[in-house]
């Protein structure tokens, strides 16, 4: 038990512990501040210019159309981005922090 | 000329067979329960423990369970209600989808994967990780209970009126039937039952939505364009840009948080994050997730411009004020009664689907939250607890019926913002601030979560929702349609100003202790 412990306790204290962590909160914040720009910046041109959205880009289409379909898309491919990194590179330095415990 | 069809579905008499018994529904809804009730018959042998009734054993992959959340959260509401409304109103329609979409990033960037490693059953769990249990587990099930009761009575009322309309059967009679089809699957089939009624439900929806725009579709020669050509020739440019929906920012910017924020603070949904094995499947269950509703708020933006441009808005306002039959009269003139048929089924499962869930998480906040943790001090027996589940479960399949039939013909459409609301401004801080802050108290917690959903329901209360809306009042006290600007920023706000004022040692320990469990996943469940 206090083996295991004083183990733990090293993990946790290891840089490498302490980058894990930093990395992943600074990689879901970017992310974070991404899709919160995005949404917010929206909702804003919906309340104060809604002439900009409106405005044409072809016959009938508005530019209201493509940015909102957009934005749905975006908000898929950052899941797939988080993902992606999740999978090959935190999981990565996860296993590598997990053998040294055992 | 690319439309031979307009002038004909602009002038044609309202002719629908909307209200009568169809006989393709009746018998599709009869497939779908007993396809679900056979589905519940083998789930039921499969759980006997604590961990397979919640959590369905973590047995279920993240790309199952990325469909099964999809099923809990695309509602009834969100496939006919915004396919009505940008029937209705254009393009102000897509602007709610984009709103219950963004969430799910947010669910995946900071709460998916710490909330499977560090919960068992409930997202209080995670909150009273290395708080003190009691007071986090009584205001953490009050916040649940409230965010769950105001969905549900909304999702009640919806069917009972739903299916009044679309099978032509007696409202009480509807709200009775789903009251009871949602009760077996749970009290049975536990979660292993919610899980596959909600897959097979996601399946039937995005299937039967993406046939509905290839049939749609096919009359503006695959091309959407012809479509947005067709919406503006018949109603106007404005209809695709956004109109008046929104008038106040601050309206927009509340609104829109509560349903970007609320996301992520919903029970039923954080539950499903434990039914799969480790973080990583639960983050694949996001991704899954996020890609099918995203494809289905598409197709409910694209339904509601074909009914728009085929079967014609006053047509659609005929039938219902706010558009909700759009996407079923688009159907009947697509696909005739057979495919009206199918889809009303469908929209029926679909209810079915989210009400289990809704039912289920409330139950387990019963059971493992409050009897467990507050009246057994975390000290109960597993069959003392499964009773305790399956009792609530009885309970609350009960009330659910009692508050539908005490709200027939209310106007409860408020109700699921309030919820989104609760959810966003009791559940989502203390839940984030857990996760995230070293420093946060038990204390902090507790008025916190208290905080927001007070102030969600005082605030809803005098706001133009109710107060002017509903008590018919002549002016609001509160200027927000959705309180959740002010009730989430004071939730915020109050967590960590108490957590400041006096820090709580033992709690700050853990977090540090806490981290192997939170980033490695040595210890999860």
């Amino acid at each position: 038990m206090s083996l295991s412990n004083s183990k733990h306790h090293t993990v946790l204290q290891s840089q490498e512990f302490k980058k894990l962590v930093s990395n992943r909160w600074t990689f879901s914040l970017v992310l974070t501040l991404i899709i919160l720009f995005v949404y917010i910046g929206f909702l804003l041109l919906v309340a104060f210019n809604k002439e900009l959205l409106g405005s044409k880009i072809n016959t009938h289409l508005t530019l209201a159309i493509p940015v909102g379909i957009g934005i749905i898309i975006l908000a898929w491919v950052l899941t797939g981005i988080y993902v992606y990194w999740a999978n090959n590179t935190y999981d990565k330095a996860v296993q590598d922090i997990k053998s040294k415990l055992s | 000329m690319a439309f031979p069809l307009l002038l004909q579905t602009t002038t044609a008499p309202v002719a629908s067979t909307l209200g009568t018994a169809n006989p393709v529904s009746i018998l599709m809804f009869f497939l779908f329960v007993s396809v679900t009730m056979y589905i519940t018959y083998w789930a039921a042998k499969k759980t006997k423990t604590g961990s397979e009734f919640y959590a369905a054993g973590r047995s279920i992959s993240g790309f199952q369970n990325g469909l099964a959340l999809a099923g809990d959260y695309m509602s009834a509401a969100s496939f006919l209600g915004i396919a009505g409304m940008v029937a209705t109103r254009g393009y102000d329609g897509l602007i709610y989808s984009i709103g219950f979409l963004v969430g799910w990033p947010l669910i995946m960037f900071l709460i998916a994967e710490p909330l499977r490693n560090l919960g068992k059953y409930t997202f209080a769990d995670v909150v009273a990780y290395r708080l003190q249990q009691r007071p986090i587990r009584i205001v953490s099930s009050i916040g649940s209970l409230l965010t769950i009761a105001f969905y549900l009575i909304a999702q009640m009322v919806g069917a009972g009126s739903l299916i009044k309309t679309l099978f032509g059967l007696q409202y009480e009679i509807a709200v009775l039937v789903v009251g009871i089809v949602m009760t077996a699957y749970v009290l049975f089939g536990g979660m292993l039952a919610t899980t596959w009624v909600q897959i097979v439900k996601a399946v039937l929806l995005l299937s039967g939505a993406t046939i509905l725009v290839i049939l749609s579709l096919a009359q503006f020669d695959f091309n959407p364009n012809n479509l947005f050509d067709s919406v503006s020739t018949q109603y106007g440019d404005s209809m695709l840009a956004p109109g008046g929906f929104i008038i106040n920012p601050f309206d927009a910017l509340s609104l829109g948080l509560a349903l970007m924020l609320g996301t992520a603070g919903l029970p039923h949904i954080l539950m499903r994050f434990y039914t799969v094995p480790d973080a990583k499947a639960a983050r694949k269950s996001v991704f899954v997730a996020t890609g099918f509703i995203g494809y289905f708020y598409l197709l409910t933006f694209l339904i509601g411009f074909s009914a728009m441009a085929l079967v014609g808005k006053p047509t659609i306002e005929e039938l219902d004020k706010g558009g909700n039959m759009a996407a079923l009269l688009l159907a009947e003139r697509m696909g005739g009664t057979a495919f009206l048929g199918f889809i009303a089924a469908v929209a029926f499962a679909t209810i079915l689907a989210v009400v289990a869930g809704l039912t289920l998480s409330g139950a387990s906040s019963i059971s493992h939250d409050l009897y467990v943790h507050v009246f057994k001090n975390g000290q109960s027996d597993e069959k003392g607890e499964i009773k305790v589940a399956k009792n609530a479960t009885i309970a609350l399949g009960i009330l659910s019926i009692l508050l539908g039939l005490v709200f027939k013909g209310q106007n409860v459409a408020f109700m699921v913002g309030l919820a989104f609301s609760i959810a966003a401004s009791a559940n989502f801080p203390a839940l984030l601030m857990s996760i995230i802050w070293k420093r946060f108290t038990t204390r902090g917690a507790v008025w916190s979560i208290a905080s927001g959903a007070i102030l969600s329901l005082v605030l809803i209360l005098l706001s133009p929702t109710i107060w002017v809306d509903i008590l018919h009042n002549e002016e609001a006290i509160f200027p927000l349609k959705n309180p959740a600007l002010v009730s989430m920023s004071v939730a915020f706000a109050v967590g960590i100003i108490v957590s400041l004022l006096k820090p709580e040692a033992s709690a700050a320990e853990k977090f540090e202790a806490e981290k192997l469990r939170t980033y490695l996943g040595v210890g999860a469940e």
